[in-house]
């Protein structure tokens, strides 16, 4: 079951996710988000953004390569096949935009435990960093997970 | 297009509507987007055996295609500034046809100060609530 002694640890940033353009368009098209702005530089400047702009929940993509260092890891006693999500927040600090650099601190919030049932959640703080390594906070994503028991 | 604003709104209105089709080919697509290469949203074999009723959609992908609605109705998608929902209930997609979720976004509430309105999403397949408590804040002049 899930390990108690995950709870509250902060790991060390991420290396650099680097958004790309054409990221960005594949995962509006498999989201079906059709506003331009995820599409045509154009539009996305012509609403004052630098670039094209990543629909909502892309956020996730940089979040589950982030907490893959904990779900991912045996130590952390979470069994994949068993997880079912139950809980996903985004609070967004600017719109992610193509040629961010996006480092991401991920932090165990909780790891419960009840009646054979394992909840962990999970919180993303993803910042953009420049070139001289300063970081502007861009988005922080929430995430909770149920692990059924053996028996349940 | 001109954007809704926020003095114009009331608690209540219903802003938006829509409905997404998911197919297998879709859930592919997304997993491949997305990085999310989960079985149960590809193999039917794994995600039975596993005690679902079928290959279920990905709940970040009903989540990531609903919310398209309140970006369009905003004018503009970076103008979502928060977005949370709750996963309820699985939304199992057939090896043939399709899977239809509706959603109806309406005005949850109105906060003047910070500019912002909170959409509140109802999102159903067949009938029954696949998302609870599904609220997205989009900020408005």
């Amino acid at each position: 079951m899930a390990n108690p002694d995950f709870a509250g640890r902060e790991y060390a940033a991420t290396a650099p996710y680097s958004v790309g353009r054409e990221k960005l368009r594949e995962f509006a098209a498999a989201v079906g988000a059709a506003h331009p702005a995820h599409h045509d530089l154009v539009a996305a400047r012509g609403l004052g953004y630098p670039d094209l702009v990543a629909p909502p929940t892309f956020a996730v993509v940089v979040a589950q390569r982030a907490e893959a260092q904990y779900v991912q890891d045996p130590e952390a006693g979470i069994d994949f096949s068993r997880v079912v999500h139950a809980d996903e927040k985004f609070v967004h600090h600017r719109p992610i935009v193509a040629g961010d650099e996006l480092v991401t601190v991920l932090h165990v919030d909780s790891v419960t435990q009840r009646a054979g049932i394992a909840m962990v959640t999970t919180r993303c703080e993803i910042s953009a960093q420049a070139d001289d390594g300063t970081r502007e906070p861009v988005s922080t994503v929430s995430s909770s997970l149920v692990i059924r028991g053996e028996d349940s | 297009m001109a954007r809704p604003v926020l003095a114009d709104l009331s608690v209540g209105a219903v802003v938006a509507t829509g409905a997404v089709e998911l197919d297998r080919a879709r859930l592919v697509r997304y997993a491949g987007a997305s990085g999310d290469f989960n079985p149960i949203h590809w193999d039917e074999s794994f995600a039975t055996g596993v005690g679902l009723p079928d290959v279920i959609a990905h709940g970040m992908l009903t989540m990531g295609s609903v919310v398209g609605v309140v970006a369009d109705w905003a004018g503009d998608p970076g103008a979502v500034v928060a977005y949370q929902t709750r996963f309820t209930k699985p939304v199992p997609v057939p090896r043939d046809g399709t899977a239809v979720v509706e959603v109806s976004a309406a005005v949850g509430a109105i906060d003047a100060d910070a500019g912002t309105v909170r959409v509140d999403l109802t999102v159903t397949h067949e009938g029954g609530k696949v998302l609870g408590r599904s609220q997205a804040t989009v900020r408005l002049s």
